[in-house]
């Protein structure tokens, strides 16, 4: 008898839930978010959240179209990120700012393509995200997902720029390789970087590997740089390695230039660490709060009045997805009545058109290619008297 | 309602599975099909179903054979990349879904059962703390070694490597396991149909083991082992038998985990899944099939349900959980939850006799 209750209990559980299904209704287009809120990757699923409540609120204060914002937590995790995907459906979402992190986005992604629903990741950067790029070898796994963009830079992408970039600039003569082996983000840039490198004709002479996220001892591999006479050092890798390399460097007395990625932004607030060694670090990344124009400097004091802290290249990232997404929805009269396959099929063809250009704090002139991919130049900052000053 | 109390306890508990179930199965079919369910909650079929059965089969090896894995998620992970890869390298060979989705979840329940094997032998020497230590270690090993594994397939066949794609060698061909990054681009086919036939299979495997000669053989190596030895009873051969099916079953569920989505990492099947299943075996009751299912199923939903708590979810949901463990296993909990069912029965009772005498 009490396990006939129980059943009894669960089946109206069941049909509590069945059924609540919402349409959409109101004069605001609903926007859904999905990022990691909790867990271990909060960092940046609450920088985005933040970084598009801003840009939200700013478009509302603003005469004719509404947004309605509304972010879910994943958890860092692809069957949250499905489950909050489902839910924001429920909820009415006409276009997703989403995922945040990468595994979770290609899952989300292959949802949101057999809906038709227009998905643009601020900061997902894989390009299974999008689909429909050949590897090295010409393998193609996933085919493009043609309702999905992204705001940020694909990692093989960063690799060119700063191989580019360093050869534009004419950085150095010699360059030496720091990359992390057992990190996708760090070796894709790294690959890319080569082959671009290769291309150019740039001089690379030695290129050294470490193989763990936690890895403290980086001597062996600036001892072989510095055996080479490198005069630069190309770190692809986050910033917490990074300001290891740096101080080691100085402990060997080895006076090199040094040159990274995005993964580097946040090198300054590093726990413990003298920021003179960061002196005349080079780095390519499309955000940095210090930056002097006057759009980011308005956007960092409201960030840090209303949530106290400084904003990093998520928050920006997501900022500029909400008016990127605003400006595209201005251009084709898209309104709130409208159903989400619709909105989808005419954001598409409003980014994908060769005069839609957007400026906004991680780039100007902003354009989509129908590969998904945004194409922004990357912006070269040196580290000077502590903080970031462009090159 | 005599008549289902007169029946033998095992009846009961088999009757009451297969029934929840088969009309779980009754009820939201249909609405799934007509459309009638919630998207959040159509979404949440598929991953109820797999975690039903790891639940259940977990539950072979903590309440029925008594010893405490932690690594439960290291089988379901091989079952979920072999099922992957089979399915993805026979995408062409078998056009058909369902009986693709059938060849990936036998080829993913094979593997699991032979890592259960291997992970068995030396592990099940060991009891209690060191043992759970162990398949915690052994749970690890698996997702470090899914870590560094590439995986392809091109017109010649599968291409294995530790190293690299380029390493793969393969032309014009397909990446199905991306290292660090796990299998991408895997093509949607598991359904709630074939969930629900993946819980009654293993219903029926776990259930009749229990009542089967064997089965008795495991409770009694649970219950007093030397006891059981002096019987005559092969302890290493049942606590393997018990260990390996409740792996084959794992992987099982991972297979079609891993056809639900069209991404799996190995990051997924951690620790802390592992722990996320043992809490749904503990909440149900140890050694109690109907239990896991039913609180599998609430456990599950809980958190999705709270998303509009938004910032508040987890820590509700983990009031939830003390407050259900508080329900299950208090005593004055117990009490008043018998005087609640008591007070149902006598007065279901009083209203057929007055049917009766109506009559």
């Amino acid at each position: 008898m009490k396990k006939l209750l129980a059943i009894l209990l669960a089946a109206c559980l069941v049909f509590a839930f069945a059924g609540c299904g919402e349409k959409t209704s109101g004069d605001a287009i609903k926007l859904g978010g999905i990022g990691p809120i909790s867990g271990a990757a909060a960092v940046y699923g609450q920088a985005v959240q933040r970084g598009a409540e801003i840009a939200v609120e700013e478009i509302n204060a603003l005469d004719g179209l509404k947004f309605e914002f509304k972010m879910q937590d994943d958890e860092h995790d692809a069957e949250k990120s499905v489950n909050a995907y489902n839910s924001l459906k429920d909820w009415g979402m006409q276009i997703l700012v989403g995922s945040v992190t990468t595994q979770p986005c290609i899952a989300v992604s292959t949802e949101s393509n057999a809906d038709n629903i227009f998905e643009l990741t601020p900061s997902a950067s894989s390009t299974d995200v999008l689909g429909g790029q050949p590897d090295a070898d010409g393998n193609v796994t996933i085919q493009r997902k043609n309702n999905v963009f992204q705001m940020c830079f694909t990692d093989p992408n960063q690799g060119i720029a700063s191989a580019q970039y360093i050869f534009d600039q004419k950085l150095g003569e010699k360059i030496g390789v720091i990359y992390n082996s057992a990190d996708a983000y760090s070796k894709g840039i790294y690959q890319k970087f080569m082959s671009k490198a290769k291309e150019l004709g740039l001089n690379v002479v030695a290129e050294e590997a470490f193989a763990s996220d936690d890895n403290a001892d980086f001597n062996a591999q600036l001892t072989a740089i510095k055996a080479k006479g490198a005069d630069l050092i190309f770190m692809p890798i986050y910033y917490t390695p990074a300001s290891l390399i740096l101080a080691q460097a100085a402990q060997m007395q080895y006076d090199v230039d040094f040159f990274g990625v995005d993964g580097l932004d946040g090198l300054l607030g590093v726990e413990g660490f003298d920021t003179k060694l960061a002196e005349g670090v080079m780095l390519l990344t499309p955000f940095t709060a210090d930056a002097e124009d006057e759009k980011t400097q308005n956007f960092v004091k409201k960030y840090k009045e209303k949530y106290g802290e400084v904003p990093n290249q998520f928050a920006a990232d997501a900022y500029d997805c909400v008016y990127a997404i605003y400006e595209a929805c201005k251009a084709q009269n898209v309104t709130a009545d409208m159903s989400a396959s619709d909105i989808c099929d005419k954001l598409v063809e409003q980014f994908t058109k060769a005069d839609f250009k957007v400026d906004g704090l991680t780039g100007n002139g902003m354009t989509w290619s129908n590969t998904g991919e945004v194409s922004k130049s990357p912006k070269g900052m040196k580290i000077e008297n502590g903080v970031y000053v462009g090159l | 309602m005599l008549k289902f109390k007169s029946l033998k306890k095992t009846t009961r508990t088999a009757v009451t599975s297969y029934g929840i179930i088969l009309v779980a199965f009754a009820i939201m079919f249909p609405l799934q099909q007509f459309g009638l369910l919630s998207n959040a909650m159509a979404g949440q079929l598929v991953p109820i179903c797999t975690y039903i059965v790891m639940a259940i089969s977990l539950n072979l090896t903590v309440g029925v054979l008594g010893e405490l894995s932690l690594g439960h998620a290291g089988f379901m992970s091989v079952g979920a990349f072999c099922g992957a890869i089979t399915s993805s390298a026979l995408q062409e060979v078998i056009p058909a879904a369902p009986l693709r989705l059938l060849v990936a979840i036998i080829i993913g329940g094979i593997f699991a059962g032979i890592a259960g094997l291997l992970v068995g032998i030396p592990v099940l020497r060991l009891r209690g703390d060191y043992l759970a230590i162990v398949t915690l270690a052994f749970g690890e090993i698996i997702r470090n070694i899914i870590n560094c594994l590439y995986v392809g397939v091109d017109k010649r066949g599968l291409h294995i490597s530790m190293k690299d794609i380029a390493s793969l060698g393969m032309e014009n061909g397909r990446v199905i396991i991306n290292g660090p990054q796990g299998a991408v681009g895997i093509t949607r086919i598991s359904t709630f149909a074939s969930g629900i036939v993946l819980i009654l299979f293993t219903l029926f495997i776990v259930l009749n083991l229990m009542n089967s000669r064997t089965g008795r053989a495991i409770t009694a190596i649970r219950d007093n082992r030397i006891a059981a030895e002096s019987v005559g009873i092969s302890i290493t051969k049942y606590k393997l038998t018990a260990f390996i099916t409740s792996s084959v079953l794992a992987g099982m569920a991972g297979a079609l985990y891993a056809m639900n989505f069209s991404t799996v990492a190995a990051k997924k099947f951690d620790f802390n899944t592992s722990i996320l299943i043992l809490v749904f075996v503990v909440l149900g009751g140890m050694g109690n099939i109907t239990g896991s299912i039913i609180a599998t199923t609430i456990l599950y939903m809980v958190p999705e349900i709270l998303r509009e708590f938004s910032d508040y979810r987890m820590l509700i949901y983990a009031i939830v959980l003390i407050l259900v463990m508080l329900f299950t296993n208090s005593a004055k909990a117990k009490l008043f939850r018998e005087r609640v069912f008591d007070f149902v029965l006598r007065r279901k009772k009083n209203e057929e006799e007055e049917g009766v005498k109506n009559d």
